[in-house]
């Protein structure tokens, strides 16, 4: 077993009674590495996340998470994993720190709670019953329960759903933290543009396959892809645009015929969310 | 290593050989019980409702009960109070084990909280630890309680005998735990938090009816004591009457004696038939 592999999947299979969920994946995540897992509601990301969470059992296939296999995952190896699950408002009558060293009791060698509680920014709220916090505010709880063990990999399911965009951004800067500290980070996430601000390497999955994987600037042929270059052409209606796999040559040729500045020059690559799109609809087909 | 006297002397450091979960040894199984306890029991008297309906309510209605059908001597030299305390007693124990335990756990797995404790390094048996101190704490508190009230409104004489005390003493334990393993077990009924209370409540409510809990026993129609006959409630009450009645009120009972063996018999197969049920049904992630 490579010591540098944090994950390890080869042809994992999970079925439901009515449909496949997982039909085959493969997966290496390295260590100290954030790795998001991106696809729509349905494509299999949860089923596979929570086979390498241990909570569920696969029917076929060989899984590694730090070198052991979570169905048989005992104490020790589930201090070095932290999950990050979303809380339902009402939990018990207990405050954020209570809850929060309650959790550090169960581990080794845990952060101390204030620590924790500072880093998800909830250092003022410490002292108020869980009941009484916002939506936001309890997914900040939740992070801080999932970190507050230390863990080598930690596991982030969706977790800014319902955040505003500065608590996100609040979020990501905990994320990069994490990752100096050497945390290896499997998130799984509907935005695309947090998976491409935060993750080394994303894979797309779709019907329970994973129809792409790199890193954000070249998944699915990004970065050699079609560009498409639009300007102004006088006396044609509208925008002209032309897709190019030279798009340099095509501008260069531009500025000769205008002699100089092109009206209205725009070069751009596809997005994350275009590539996005394009597979999940290939995967789906 | 920052602040270590020895990584400054002795040049360079080392990083130990050792994988990070063999470097320090986890919490013991103990403390983490005793800790869960901790966190079971500030959350139980923090919660409003709990402390209302399941610690408060069977006090209330002994209150209510004894006032409202109050000092009519019923037949040969026993009180209806005396009969009520006794009853209540064997109801608020059902209700601090079984109702509180099917209610809060159904309530811990719909919320997703069974789950995440699932997923760090508590050891399962440190749940059920917390859960068996929690229950623990709470039915003493609740049948001191009801004693309580039992003496102070309704002349109730604490028994004097050792020997009563020893049959007070194992209608507790067996009745509070095969009520224990019946509320774990009953917690995967309800399909919803907001339906745990409901669900549990109502037949909870009816089994104490029938039971001898809110009406003496004898009041009772006879199909209706058939049903209770075959549920803890009715020979944990039975047990606790033995215990505060007069030894001569064993006449009124339908079989005309305590029936210490079927007691202890039935308490004891609903104990195995309830870790039985546990084991094959107990689940941490809810059905969604």
């Amino acid at each position: 077993m490579n010591t540098d592999t944090a994950v390890m999947v080869r042809d994992l299979r999970k079925s439901y009674p009515d449909v496949t969920a997982v039909d085959g994946i493969d997966l290496d995540i390295a260590r100290g590495e954030v790795f998001a897992l991106l696809g729509p509601n349905g494509a299999g990301k949860t089923t596979t996340v929570e086979i390498l969470e241990g909570f569920r059992q696969r029917d076929r296939g060989t899984v590694a998470v730090l070198g052991h296999d979570p169905a048989h995952g005992g104490r020790a190896w589930r201090a070095r994993i932290g999950i990050v699950l979303q809380l339902a408002s009402a939990g018990p009558e207990l405050t954020v720190l209570e809850m929060v060293r309650h959790f550090a009791s169960f581990y080794p060698c845990p952060r101390e709670p204030e620590e924790a509680i500072e880093l998800v920014g909830l250092t003022d709220k410490a002292r108020s019953r869980i009941a009484s916090l916002s939506g936001g505010l309890t997914r900040r709880l939740d992070v801080a329960l999932g970190i507050v063990g230390r863990p080598e990999l930690l596991f982030l399911d969706e977790p800014t759903t319902g955040f505003d965009p500065e608590a996100r951004r609040q979020f990501w800067e905990l994320i990069r933290g994490l990752r100096t500290d050497g945390t290896t980070i499997l998130l799984t996430t509907h935005y695309l543009d947090e998976a491409e601000a935060l993750a080394d390497r994303i894979a797309i999955i779709a019907s329970g396959r994973i129809v792409a994987s790199g890193d954000p600037a070249s998944l699915g042929g990004r970065a050699t892809a079609d560009v498409h270059v639009s300007w102004d052409e006088p006396g044609a209606p509208g925008r002209t645009t032309e897709k190019t796999p030279t798009p340099t040559r095509l501008v260069t040729e531009l500025t000769a015929r205008f002699g100089g500045e092109v009206p209205g020059l725009t070069v751009t690559r596809p997005s994350l969310e275009d590539i996005y799109l394009d597979l999940i609809t290939e995967g789906r087909s | 290593m920052i602040g270590n006297p020895e990584a400054a002397v002795g040049g360079p450091t080392t990083v130990p050989a050792l994988a990070p979960e063999q470097a320090v040894a986890l919490p013991g199984v103990w403390r983490l019980g005793l800790g869960r306890g901790g966190v079971e029991l500030k959350a139980f008297f923090r919660d409003k409702m709990a402390v209302a309906f399941i610690f408060g309510l069977p006090a209330i209605l002994l209150v209510l009960l004894g006032s409202i059908f109050g000092h009519q001597a019923a037949a040969r030299g026993v009180t209806v109070g005396q009969l009520f305390t006794a009853g209540m007693i064997a109801g608020g124990i059902m209700a601090t084990s079984f109702q509180y335990l099917a209610i809060g756990i159904a309530n811990e797995r719909e919320t997703g909280m069974l789950k995440r404790l699932s997923g760090t390094p508590m050891p399962p048996v440190a749940y059920f630890m917390g859960k068996v101190i929690q229950v623990m704490v709470c039915t003493v508190a609740e049948t001191v309680l009801l004693m309580a009230v039992g003496v102070v409104f309704y002349h109730l004489h604490l028994p004097a005998s050792p020997g009563r005390w020893l049959t007070f003493a194992w209608v507790f334990l067996l009745g509070t735990a095969a009520s224990s393993l019946l509320g774990i077990a009953a917690s995967s009924l309800p399909r919803s938090a907001a339906s745990a209370a409901p669900v549990i409540s109502l037949p909870f409510t009816v089994l104490q009816f029938i039971s001898g809990v809110y009406v003496p026993f004898n009041d009772v129609p006879g199909w209706m004591r058939d049903v209770a006959s075959f549920f803890p409630l009715k020979w944990m009450g039975q047990g606790m009457r033995s215990v505060f009645l007069p030894e001569h009120a064993a006449a009124l009972e339908p079989a005309g004696t305590w029936e210490h063996g079927h007691i202890a018999l039935v308490l004891a197969a609903w104990i195995v038939a309830g870790l039985v049920l546990c084991m094959r049904t107990f689940r941490w992630q809810s059905h969604q």
